[in-house]
């Protein structure tokens, strides 16, 4: 479906850039890059966390400025002061996290700065009428009078798109467009992109998700390291290729060979059933060493199911049994105490202490063990640190503030804590959710680790390569039940989403 | 898999256990994070001593420490709320309720003096408790649920008494707050820096104390690491309330009477004490150390400005100018 049409390599070049360079103090994040852009092409921007997508999104969008090289934008000089020098050029940057005003209707976010008006009075009417219009065309079926509170990302989304759209856009910059989208939303997306493009909108894509890129995109444009190292003129390149150009190595596997589970049975899930009805008469059981996957698509109940296991959500139903003992149920720390642990999907909001140090965020968790009495002094969180750093290599010092690392090493930061009380189960919630390749590997070695010590872990992810990679047994959710539980060897990726779709 | 294992592991001694990094020192010493507000104060008091001769003195530095011994119990409570990321209004008007208690229960119930004083502090626990439950069991956003407390807690000092002031303590009450011992230290003086010491020790060294820091850090954060965030914030509103009740009992014996008028405005004082200090608002950071400093920046600008000659009214607006270059200054430091 990429590259469909042949006369796309003649169309006119819309952006060019011409050795764009760009220092964040000693740092080099950008060194000369080169890119063109076509009139109706996506191109996809690919490459790790801190490779320079980012930097290079933010100076096309105006948010940064380039220290070195030009840009033409419609074949003029283009050098945006800011990003509204940019959407008033016709390029409009589509964030990962959404930047819409929660308590402000849907037409006000989209004419937000340009609210039409009538008589020195707000024109309502108008405005909600020019923003159906525009919502519509995208597929969206909410009324634009309606408050942007409560809409799913996809929604926000398009929304975003719709207002770029409306202030003219003819280049889209979508970062990480599909991160907290499901697949149905991905769909419709790519939907919309497809329509757009046939329409002479451009995009930079920017992603890491592999698949995707291939279904979408008609250019591969590969970052490292700040350097552009590849471009591939078609989007049929095996993966592997792009792995290597990303990472600068070439990967077979990236996933760690699992041991064999135990025989007995660690926690055992009986007809658990969501005090919110997100998930219904649940059953299963994970032995030790044993890694357990739990798939499905957003909204499937997969972490309200994890998160009721770890004690953290009430439920109606059924009981959760560890070691043949029932837990209490909607009970975080004792959950903790008897040997649950969970790291959370969302490592920003729930995971780490943004503003305090690596030493504070192991030590959290682990108070009722380093300060059996209550006494707690600096030191000795300072040693436990410097210890549990060490050993699952954080690149971090223990005074530093968790803000400072990146994804994968909070992520780290996150399992080392629960890694120090030596739990019975292991649950994690999106490992590797917005972590780059080389830290991924990092966090499945650690995972295969947690099974090689006895340990039931549970992993939840929406990455199926993923799941499939680590479980030993897949169980697949959808709308909250139950759908069956695969083994490793009877499970792939087509029949998961078979059975996560019915 | 032990806790203490680096300790005993050679490769960890030599990567530096045995000569821990400048960090660390950092962390351990008393004046962590307080060192910007410290040399403000420090600043402050050259500067005064510059302007006046009466101000470097003895006795004048044990003027401002009396001064400030009310505020200074205040602020503690203060520095907890506001590093879970709270705000208590309600300290001022509780101060009043806890101080009209003392003075209206021997006056109008013949209830012994030695019994009202534990009772009018534990009446200011009550309030915090008050405050505890309604921001964690009925989920009042914290500035409301103190808003009121402020508002109940100003009238029920009125009611007691019908708004009239209750005059006449114990001679060894009022000498709590007069007599110096070793010719410097007053038993109210005393009490504040045993307190301060307490809440410091507390915060730095004790598991519950860090919980605090966690909790305003992130509540959903603090909550899934086991960290019972309902219960611990219920202790440090009742905590706030206790040591507002203290607080009163201070005011009593050093003015020898009791006012349903009392402690106005002094919840916003305390806040303004805790800022400087170096707190901030939106939880997570905030100090013993920086709190007590932020205390004494206060109490010495009221004291060097009285003695240089400077009106009450113009006092207001340097101690206004005084939070937003504090602030600004922490900020600033805080981003580079």
């Amino acid at each position: 479906m990429s590259n469909e049409d042949p006369s796309l390599s003649f169309r006119p070049v819309r952006l060019s850039l011409r050795g764009i360079q760009k220092a964040f103090g000693a740092n080099i994040v950008l060194d000369g890059i080169n890119l063109d852009v076509r009139e109706g092409e996506v191109v996809a921007l690919l490459g790790e966390n801190g490779a320079g997508k980012s930097t290079l999104s933010s100076i096309i969008s105006g948010l940064h400025h380039p220290d070195k090289g030009e840009m033409l934008w419609e074949s003029h000089p283009y050098a945006p002061d800011t990003p509204g020098d940019a959407l008033r050029s016709g390029i409009a940057l589509i964030h990962q996290e959404m930047k819409l005003v929660p308590d402000l209707s849907i037409a006000e976010n989209m004419f937000i700065g340009r609210i039409p008006m009538r008589h020195g009075r707000v024109d309502r009417a108008a405005m909600v009428r020019r923003a159906e219009v525009h919502l519509k065309a995208l597929g969206l079926n909410v009324s634009p009078a309606r408050m942007v509170r409560g809409l799913s990302i996809a929604a926000q989304q398009q929304v975003e798109i719709a207002k770029a759209l409306t202030l003219g856009a003819r280049l889209l910059i979508l970062d990480e467009p599909t991160a907290a989208l499901g697949m149905a939303e991905t769909d419709n997306l790519f939907a919309q992109i497809r329509r757009l493009r046939s329409e002479g909108v451009s995009f930079i894509y920017v992603s890491h998700r592999l698949e995707e890129i291939a279904q979408i995109c008609d250019r591969i444009t590969v970052l490292r390291d700040g350097n552009l190292v590849a471009t591939h003129e078609s989007a049929s390149v095996p993966v592997n290729v792009l792995l290597r150009d990303m990472v600068g190595r070439s990967i077979d596997r990236i996933f760690p060979p699992v041991s064999d589970p135990g025989e007995e049975e660690v926690l055992r899930v009986e007809n658990l059933t969501s005090a919110s009805d997100d998930f219904r008469n649940i059953n299963f059981s994970v032995k030790a060493g044993e890694v357990f996957g739990i798939a499905g698509i957003v909204g499937a109940g997969r972490t309200e199911l994890v998160r009721a296991i770890a004690g953290i959500d009430p439920i109606r139903d059924g009981q959760v049994l560890l070691e043949g003992d029932i837990l209490q149920p909607d009970n975080v720390g004792e959950a903790i105490r008897r040997g649950i642990v969970l790291v959370p999907e969302d490592r920003k909001s729930q995971g780490v202490l943004l503003d305090q140090s690596i030493a504070d965020n192991l030590a959290l968790g682990n108070y009722d063990r380093l300060a059996p009495n209550g006494w707690l002094p600096p030191s000795k969180i300072g040693h436990f640190a410097k210890d549990l750093i060490q050993r699952l290599g954080v690149k971090g010092d223990p005074e530093q503030k968790t803000r400072a690392l990146s994804g994968g090493n909070q992520q780290k930061v996150v399992i080392a804590r629960w890694l120090a009380r030596e739990p019975k189960v292991f649950i994690l919630d999106e490992p590797t959710r917005g972590i780059d390749m080389g830290a991924r590997a990092a966090i499945y070695e650690l995972i295969a680790r947690l099974a090689a010590n006895r340990m039931a872990v549970i992993v939840v992810s929406s990455d199926l390569e993923e799941v499939l990679g680590l479980s030993h047994r897949v169980m697949v959710l959808a709308g909250g039940r139950q759908m069956g539980i695969l083994p490793r060897n009877g499970a792939n990726s087509v029949n998961i989403m078979e059975m996560a779709t019915a | 898999m032990s806790n203490r294992s680096s300790v005993t592991d050679p490769a960890a001694t030599s990567t530096g256990i045995s000569s821990p990094p400048s960090t660390y020192r950092d962390r351990k010493s008393f004046l962590s994070g307080a060192q910007g507000p410290l040399i403000g104060l420090f600043l402050l008091i050259m500067g005064f001593s510059f302007c006046s001769s009466a101000f470097f003195t003895l006795r004048n530095g044990l003027n401002i420490i009396d001064q400030s011994t009310i505020l200074g119990i205040l602020a503690l409570g203060m520095t907890g709320v506001i590093i879970i990321g709270g705000i208590d209004l309600s300290v001022g008007s509780v101060l009043a309720l806890s101080i009209m208690v003392l003075g209206w229960l021997p006056q109008d119930f013949g209830v012994p003096f030695w019994l009202a004083l534990p009772l009018s502090i534990l009446v200011g626990g009550l309030c915090g408790l008050v405050n505890g439950l309604l921001v964690t069991r009925a989920k009042l956003p914290a500035f409301i649920a103190t808003l009121t407390m402020m508002s109940v807690a100003r009238g029920l000092a009125n009611i007691t008494t019908d708004g009239q002031q209750v005059v006449g303590y114990p001679e060894w009450f009022t000498g709590l707050a007069t007599e110096r011992y070793l010719g410097v230290l007053t038993v109210t003086v005393g009490l504040f820096i045993v307190l301060a010491t307490a809440a410091w020790v507390f915060l730095k060294f004790r598991a519950t104390g860090r919980s605090l820091y966690a909790i305003g850090g992130s509540v959903e954060v603090a909550r899934l690491a086991g960290i019972q965030v309902g219960k611990l914030t219920i202790l440090v509103y009742v905590a706030s309330g206790l040591l507002a009740g203290i607080a009163s009992a201070v005011m009593a014996a050093r003015l020898d009477s009791s006012q349903p008028s009392s402690g106005l405005g002094y919840e916003l004082d305390a806040i303004a004490a805790v800022v400087i200090g170096g707190a901030s608002l939106s939880g997570g950071i905030g100090s013993i150390a920086g709190t007590v400093t932020g205390v004494f920046i206060i109490g010495v600008l009221h004291n060097g400005l009285n003695l240089v000659g400077i009106s009450p009214f113009i006092q207001q607006v340097v101690i206004g100018i005084a939070i937003a270059v504090a602030v600004t200054f922490d900020t600033l430091r805080r981003r580079s």
